[in-house]
């Protein structure tokens, strides 16, 4: 009996540093798509951008980790809102299938071009020695890099709700989302606040992607093999459902490596059907309004 | 109408006259004609029905698959495994879009990827029938018809497969010009006006999606029966991208986007990827880059308005 507590307690300690990773990659394709209706696949790139970035820095300049994932944070989430600016704007009111595409062309250019600098091979984080022990909190012994993502992550949640819940900035974002023609008259200039959120959600992905390296490896096939993942959760919170989505991602972590730990052949086949039975039932995931 | 006429003659002369010219790449010919049938079959979907989906490889795989099994335990004869795969295909179609088209954008789009990724898984796993990783071997095709056994050049194969596309054009044809092709492309201008005027959409959008994954099913039980082998990138969402971008090279929803996409990217494909892979991904992206930028539509809109621009007469029928 102890035993089987001690599993349970260790699979669910697993499977939420698993989804505290998920959510960091998601919550900012959250934000794009439930603010400006825009359909990017391509949001892995940008976390895939954030983990090159710092294990470059690590490796190369000997950086430590921590100014590493800082430096790639800012790096990329300028690069987002450089994006932004010149690009992604030209698809806000373009057809679904032209977002889809123009994600794609960016998903395949950046899987070419991440392989030519630095090989088809994962490229592997030294973690600093502060993070690769293992430490007790109340529950048990874990590893400390585990403990410590999924700090960041409760962090995160709670100033990301603060932001959008409690600030004048995210009532401005909830405004631009209800409508936009309302707030543009009440003088918000709803143009900054999409490159701010863009801007936002790509340097979300990079964190996600930098301290998550050691989790999900960084490799130029990275943004389509997690792809499906990071839409999972948004897609099951429901759109623009940004506090859903931690909720959902740690769900999603959680159940996933408990269905892996006991089927590990057909785990993956079952949490698609799990997914699909989820939203055969509620077609808009969990979102609290329905957005047409 | 008389235009549409012409431009669907000039396909059956493109497929007569590709062996005479090139007789030395029927294989690649074959190719051409085999992701020519996949992509018409998705451009029902997302040409004419407005849906985006990133899955269609699942019911391509899932016909190459029961072809191939077909041929290896039971019955040889290519005509039953052309309709097995397409029946097989049909199934996975309408149980898949009983659950896909309750949904619409991104979550669609999620569905289509878990589609696809669960078919792949399942036929990786049950390696005892499919072969798993090393793909589908020892399938070996009776004659076409009783007559025309496969030789090594590839002839039968190109006839058989040009039979094959030229059949289910015709079949494609009927559907988009049909009413109900004209309800489909109503529902992709306007879905909530056609539900107000009391269109029966999502009864149409499960018929064009079951019909949409048999015409793909047969389409991988073609591939399946010319090259006698299957391998599980069939199933692969890079390859459900693939023939999305072909079709988006040739233009969705134009009726011949899938018949210049699809050659011309199997073309740009077999003479850049030989050099070096990993820049192919390089020039696929760019090239779709420039394609959404400049000239979207595809090529069968641009070659409509360059031709318009020359006539003086009004462009292409079809996505304006």
């Amino acid at each position: 009996m102890r035993e089987l507590l001690d599993l349970l307690v260790s699979l669910a300690f697993y499977g939420t540093a698993y989804g505290t990773v998920l959510y960091f990659l998601a919550v900012g394709l959250s934000v794009t798509l439930g603010l400006m209706r825009f359909i990017n696949l391509a949001h892995g790139v940008f976390a895939m951008a954030g983990g090159y970035l710092t294990v470059t820095l690590m490796s190369r300049a000997e950086v430590p980790f921590l100014p590493s994932v800082a430096v790639a944070v800012v790096a990329v989430t300028a690069f987002g809102m450089l994006l932004e600016r010149t690009l992604c704007r030209r698809f806000y009111s373009a057809p679904i299938l032209d977002q889809v595409l123009f994600s794609i062309a960016l998903i395949f250019m950046s899987i070419a071009i991440a392989r030519y600098i630095y090989g088809p091979l994962a490229q592997p984080i030294e973690l600093p020695a502060w993070l690769s022990g293992r430490i007790s909190i109340g529950i048990g012994v874990f590893p400390a890099y585990r403990v410590f993502l999924i700090a960041i992550g409760l962090l995160l949640a709670v100033a990301i709700w603060f932001g959008i819940e409690r600030s004048r900035f995210g009532a401005s974002v909830r405004a631009a989302v209800d409508n936009r023609q309302m707030a543009e008259s009440v003088g918000i200039n709803v143009n900054r606040v999409f490159t701010i959120c863009f801007g936002l959600g790509t340097g979300l992905a990079a964190l996600g992607g930098s301290l998550g390296a050691d989790l999900l490896p960084i490799h130029p096939a990275y943004p389509n093999d997690f792809l499906v993942y990071f839409l999972i959760v948004v897609a099951v919170a429901g759109m623009g459902n940004i506090g859903g989505a931690f909720a959902v991602a740690l769900g999603f972590g959680i159940v996933d490596t408990i269905v892996r730990y006991y089927l590990p052949d057909l785990g993956r086949i079952l949490m698609f059907l799990l997914v699909m039975a989820v939203l055969f039932r509620k077609p808009h995931g969990f979102a609290p309004r329905v957005h047409a | 109408m008389t235009k549409t006429r012409v431009l669907d003659a000039a396909v059956v002369v493109a497929l007569v006259l590709y062996p005479l010219l090139l007789p030395g790449y029927l294989d690649l010919g074959t190719r051409m004609i085999v992701m020519a049938l996949f992509a018409m079959s998705l451009d029902l979907l997302v040409g004419y029905c407005g849906l985006v989906t990133l899955g269609h490889a699942a019911f391509f795989g899932v016909g190459a698959y029961s072809a191939g099994i077909l041929a290896i335990r039971a019955s040889a004869d290519p005509l039953t495994g052309l309709l097995a795969g397409g029946v097989a295909a049909a199934i996975l179609g309408l149980l898949a879009g009983t659950v896909l088209l309750r949904s619409r954008r991104l979550t669609l789009i999620m569905l289509t990827l878990a589609t696809v990724l669960i078919v792949q898984e399942t036929a990786n796993r049950m390696n005892w029938l499919t072969g798993g990783a090393d793909g589908l071997q020892g399938i070996d095709m009776d004659p076409v018809l009783g007559r025309f056994a496969f030789d090594l050049f590839g002839r039968v194969g190109y006839v058989y497969a040009a039979a094959v596309l030229a059949l289910g054009f015709l079949v494609f044809r009927a559907v988009v010009d049909s009413n109900f092709g004209k309800s489909l492309v109503g529902i992709r201008e306007n879905e909530p006006r056609m539900r107000a005027i009391g269109a029966p959409v999502d009864t149409r959008l499960r018929i064009a999606f079951v019909m949409s994954a048999a015409l793909a099913g047969i389409a991988g039980a073609l591939q399946a029966q010319v090259t006698e082998f299957v391998s599980l990138n069939a199933v692969s969402v890079e390859f459900s991208g693939e023939i999305l971008i072909m079709l988006i090279l040739g233009g969705a929803g134009r009726r011949y986007g899938a018949f210049l996409g699809a050659p011309l990217y199997v073309f740009m494909q077999d003479y850049l990827a030989k050099e070096d892979p990993a820049n192919w991904y390089l020039w696929i992206g760019a090239m779709l880059m420039a394609i959404v930028l400049f000239a979207p539509g595809g090529l069968t809109k641009w070659i409509g308005a360059l031709v318009g621009r020359a006539t003086h007469a009004s462009p292409l029928p079809g996505r304006s």
